[in-house]
């Protein structure tokens, strides 16, 4: 079976005796593309990752990578490297030994190797550590001598483990950075895995979302957070308010929905999917709502301020809008407030929306 | 200000601990020496005062029945003239070198298993590698000769089998029946220290060497082996060390080409009545296991250093 992606997995799944680990999972990754594996620990991403480096065996299914399958190939002849979650560096050898470590395979002339080794200590800026013992190194230092030691053997993927998990915030900010220029500047394919989505969405060109051992979905960021396809998805990648309805008519285009607590609205977006009658969620963003202290033409919830929470640049409101379980999340520049920011705890307010605000979510 | 203080030293003294507490309460070296001090009771009453006595002694010379304690070198002198000293110096060295070294490359596989391979009651294994232990030394330097002997389990096994006409006399009475011996009666000492070193290794490490391109083979060279030296470094001196003196083991299963320096000793500060010749050759044993293990460990320091 030919593969479309650079990697391609093909309906892998991954059974730890009677614990399935990972269900399914069939998708594609491009050459090149920095790809991330985000989902809460245990929805199985590690595993797709350890599967992918050669450290699991799928219990099912294929995976290519660059047309190869991997199924009999051990981890050592993969043309994959791994950046390990707690680094891995080898703590009876120095940075440079560390860094040439795999290149022993291809016996290059001594001159040779030690100008690739000082060309990866450039990259990631570790010029002059080459000496240091690996606990005379810091946490990010680690980090860095893990990428070098990985991307001086040119893989055609590199995997990444949670690599900037142990790093504290402002640190885990900076190499972020870094991960994206280096990725840029040697144009490897990244397959990265993390539970952070602020970090996902910062750094991929496209993420797959796991949960459970399965893919929810796999899209680019800007796609994901503003058409999240689940209303699980909806809920993990940013804040998210949740609204329930029927469907009443389709027509020209149009879909006639009876939201709970709202009313009759019309919507543009014509879903497939979608059959009069039906019951369904919407999602909207706390940002794509608009607060009035009067009614508004048009659709709009009535609620009653909840709660407030002054942000500088911005603030967050609760609204507590009858016939909705949870209050409605609300985000506005304070800058675009006006009056609204005088409001009192409790006092009657309005919600608004663009049309094309919500979105129509698969599934009840 | 004066009143402040009028008022407030009394209560001060009231609290502060009587002169001994106050001074393990502030400093942690006493502290430390407290915690120190029954091992240190007895590693000056029971090593170093007897020490300190052989080593006295050992410039003694033998007077008839009686101790000439006039300083002299003369024992030394003797001991390095008279060549069967050496010989058994040397002989003693060899042995035990040969044991300590069939004993690690023994012990490291087993060690290793338990390690790497062994997922569930490691425990048990290891106290089911150490039961030998729980017999007495004697009981199994016997039971040695039992398996060894000329009607021995081996050498009726053998005939049994028809793998061999007669018995086969090397094995015991012998310097292999010493090391054998020894290397059974020690292995528990090499399997610990090894087990623990490998059991510390992360796992990750070796992945990482997988993932970059490393077989099993160069794994185990590359990272097994070297972290785990540590191990073997400690193996290596619990057994070479107690082996090179001992002297229970080659009278017992051993040949006339298998006395160690150990048996001497014991002749000097028994049959001999020589005690002083006993006390220097004990000195002169102290002071070459500590030189061998000196080079020992350099040489392990330095090769540990150019592994790449």
């Amino acid at each position: 079976m030919s593969s479309d992606g650079f990697i391609s997995i093909r309906n892998v799944g991954k059974s730890f005796g009677s614990f399935r680990a990972i269900e399914s999972i069939s998708m594609d990754i491009q050459q090149g593309e920095f790809f991330s594996l985000l989902g809460a620990s245990g929805c199985g991403k590690t595993t797709l990752l350890r599967m992918l480096a050669g450290f699991e065996t799928p219990s099912q299914g294929e995976i290519f990578i660059d047309g190869q399958p991997m199924s009999d190939v051990p981890p050592f002849e993969r043309p994959v490297n791994m950046v390990f979650q707690n680094y891995a560096i080898f703590p009876h050898l120095n940075v440079r030994d560390n860094i040439a470590y795999g290149l022993r395979k291809q016996r290059l002339p001594k001159a040779k190797r030690n100008a690739m080794v000082d060309e990866m200590l450039d990259l990631v800026q570790l010029a002059g550590y080459g000496d240091r013992k690996a606990d005379e190194l810091s946490g990010g230092q680690r980090q860095r001598v893990a990428l070098a030691r990985a991307l001086i053997l040119k893989p055609k993927v590199l995997l990444l483990d949670e690599p900037l998990g142990a790093l504290d915030k402002q640190l885990r900010e900076q190499m972020q950075l870094e991960l994206r220029r280096l990725q840029r500047s040697v144009g490897i394919t990244f397959v990265f895995v993390t539970h952070d989505q602020e970090e996902a969405l910062t750094l991929s060109d496209r993420i797959a979302v796991m949960q459970g051992g399965d893919v929810l979905q796999v899209d680019t960021p800007n796609a994901l957070y503003e058409q999240p396809r689940t209303r699980d998805v909806a809920s993990f990648i940013g804040t998210m308010n949740f609204l329930d309805g029927r469907v009443l008519s389709r027509v020209n285009g149009h879909t006639k929905l009876d939201i709970d607590a709202v009313g009759e609205i019309d919507i543009p977006t014509p879903h497939p999917a979608i059959v009069e009658g039906d019951r369904l969620s919407l999602a909207i963003r706390p940002e794509k709502i608009v607060l009035h202290r009067a009614a508004p033409d048009g659709p709009a919830m009535q609620g009653n301020l909840e709660m407030t929470s002054y942000l500088g640049e911005r603030s967050h409101f609760h609204i507590r809008v009858p016939g909705c379980v949870e209050p409605m999340a609300v985000s506005a520049q304070n800058a675009d407030l006006g009056e609204i920011r005088a409001l009192e705890e409790g006092a009657p307010v309005w919600l608004s929306w663009h049309d094309d605000a919500l979105i129509v979510l698969d599934g009840k | 200000m004066a009143d402040v203080q009028m008022s407030s030293a009394p209560s001060a003294r009231s609290q502060r601990p009587s002169g001994l507490r106050s001074m393990l309460y502030k400093s942690e070296t006493a502290r430390g020496y407290l915690l120190l001090s029954p091992a240190l009771l007895v590693m000056v009453v029971g090593m170093l005062i007897p020490f300190t006595i052989l080593i006295a002694m050992s410039f003694w010379t033998r007077d008839g029945f009686d101790f000439d304690t006039t300083m002299s070198m003369a024992n030394y002198q003797t001991a390095m003239d008279v060549p069967i000293y050496n010989a058994f110096l040397a002989r003693s060295f060899w042995i035990s070198g040969i044991t300590t070294v069939a004993t690690v490359l023994l012990c490291y596989p087993m060690a290793y298993y338990v390690a790497f391979h062994v997922h569930r009651n490691k425990m048990l294994w290891i106290i089911l590698m150490t039961l030998p232990f729980w017999t007495s030394y004697l009981l199994r330097v016997f039971s040695w000769k039992v398996i060894l002997g000329y009607e021995g389990v081996i050498n009726s096994g053998l005939l049994g089998l028809g793998l061999i006409d007669a018995p086969l006399e090397f094995l015991l009475y012998s310097q292999t029946a010493v090391i054998i011996t020894l290397a059974h009666a020690w292995a528990a000492f090499a399997i610990l220290p090894m087990y623990v070193s490998l059991e510390k290794i992360d796992r990750s490490l070796l992945e990482a060497a997988a993932d970059l391109g490393d077989g099993p083979a160069r794994r185990f060279f590359r990272i097994t082996l070297p972290l785990s030296i540590p191990g073997v470094i400690s193996a290596t001196f619990l057994i070479f060390i107690p082996t090179t003196g001992d002297y229970i083991t080659p009278a017992l299963v051993g040949g006339p080409n298998s006395p160690m320096i150990g048996n001497l000793i014991q002749l000097q500060f028994g049959a001999v009545n020589n005690w002083p010749m006993g006390a220097a050759l004990s000195v002169i044993l102290t002071l070459w296991i500590a030189a061998v293990g000196l080079v020992f460990l350099f040489v392990t320091r330095k090769s540990q250093e150019s592994v790449v």
